[in-house]
């Protein structure tokens, strides 16, 4: 719920994220460059370029002189352990405080989970480990 | 960071109104700015003195490191597309395009014919008989096709659509990424533009109040919602900027952000984090109710 407020650069990043942990964005590729991000999603370039700097950074993306920004080795596996470190600070807890709000017990909310777990969803993503 | 325009205590009277009081800020070189603020607020007065188009009571002015008076190496390099910008009787959309070519040394007549295109501007009736909008198409084009160093545009899209609108912005960003230059954009659609613009330049009855990123600007404050004696409870000692209840639900807008601990306490509590938008900001921060809340009053003192 307070992901709206994020700062639009961290936003930006964000989505560069999703698509290298979902696939759609595969090590080794050229990323989109801070034109290309500024135009779509209809943001001030340096806005764009902010995001894409902070990815830099966390070595996420790689800048290859004179051609662009790249998918950095490791990247993916490098965000999946960050999301995963970060899951329970971001989904447990609002839930657990939700449930206490609504009289469930973390007991009700395991079984909940489990119920949940075992229904078949539709297409589970096929990179994910186990 | 290169300064474009530096203004020093810029003060424009007219009669008894004082339009501009001792007004002091910097343009940076190619950045786009959002310059906001409500009517009569003296946003045009200050474009107009800084394209030479009036004069200042007192105060200095410099664009390019210069005075822009009569000063053609000033002028030529920058384009103001004013709300109602006057044109010949007889002059088509044709004949102003034609003389901004003239004028502008950067102009670029691919653009120019392309926008025409797009706004589907009928070149060759007179200016005098076109609709608000396709009038306020004539100052984008030109504005977007000047190319200038500095561009100003004042209100540009009175009256466009907006599918227009959205043309203008996604023709300004595409343009501005391949040849970066300096925009001050003027606009009451501040949510429109907010993505836009990586600095807010807010003037409020002649003063600047904001001078910041759009990023900074956006962190300054924060919106709570729920249950009002939870809410006084987790906010004490804050500044409230603004507060709205309906039955025991308040929505109240503070200074300053939470850190993750608090967002954590609020959100066991029950209150929910919003975002403050651009508009909320600047819109709570020009409002002059005639009893404004004690925390207002420092801001808006005249």
């Amino acid at each position: 719920m307070i992901e709206e407020g994020k700062p639009l650069f961290v936003q930006i990043a964000e989505r560069i994220e999703d698509s290298i942990v979902d696939g759609s964005l595969p090590e080794r590729d050229q990323a989109p460059s801070t034109n290309e991000l500024a135009a779509f999603y209809r943001i001030n370039p340096a806005t764009a370029a902010k995001g894409v700097a902070m990815l830099v950074d966390k070595s996420v993306l790689e800048k290859r002189r004179g051609i662009g920004m790249f998918v950095s080795d490791g990247a993916r596996e490098l965000l999946l352990r960050e999301r995963r470190d970060a899951f329970a600070d971001r989904y447990i807890t609002p839930l657990i405080d939700e449930a206490r709000r609504i009289g469930l017990s973390p007991t009700d909310l395991a079984a909940l989970v489990r119920e949940h777990g075992s229904t078949p969803q539709a297409s589970p993503d096929t990179g994910r480990q186990s | 960071m290169t300064a474009v325009i530096e203004v020093r205590d810029l003060t424009k009277r007219y009669k008894d109104t004082l339009a501009l009081d001792a007004v002091s800020f910097d343009v940076e070189k190619d950045t786009i700015y959002g310059f906001l603020g409500r009517n009569g607020a003296g946003k045009t007065t200050a474009m107009s003195i800084l394209t030479a188009q009036n004069f200042a009571t007192s105060g200095s002015v410099r664009v390019f490191g210069e005075h822009p008076y009569e000063n053609a190496r000033v002028l030529s390099r920058i384009c103001f597309v004013r709300e109602s910008q006057k044109y010949p009787d007889d002059a088509t959309a044709r004949h102003a395009l034609a003389a901004a070519r003239l004028f502008f040394p950067h102009w670029d007549q691919d653009l120019a014919e392309r926008l025409v295109d797009e706004f589907q501007l009928p070149m060759r009736t007179r200016i005098k008989k076109l609709s608000r909008g396709q009038l306020s198409a004539v100052g984008v084009i030109i504005g977007l096709a000047s190319r200038a160093e500095i561009t100003f545009f004042d209100e540009p899209y009175l009256g466009l659509d907006a599918v227009a609108r959205q043309i203008f912005y996604d023709r300004l960003l595409a343009d501005y990424a391949e040849h970066p230059r300096t925009i001050l954009l003027s606009s009451h659609l501040i949510d429109e533009v907010a993505n836009l613009v990586e600095r807010v330049l807010v003037i409020d009855r002649g003063r600047i109040i904001m001078d910041e990123t759009t990023e900074d600007a956006l962190q300054k404050a924060t919106n709570l919602v729920g249950d009002a004696a939870a809410i006084d409870a987790f906010l004490r000692g804050r500044e409230v900027i603004h507060r709205e209840s309906l039955g025991r639900v308040s929505s109240v807008t503070f200074v300053g952000g939470l850190t993750a601990a608090e967002r954590g306490e609020a959100s066991a509590a029950g209150l929910e984090l919003a975002p403050v938008s651009l508009q909320q900001l600047i819109v709570r921060s020009t409002q002059h109710a005639t009893h404004a809340p004690a925390s207002e009053k420092e801001e808006v003192a005249s």
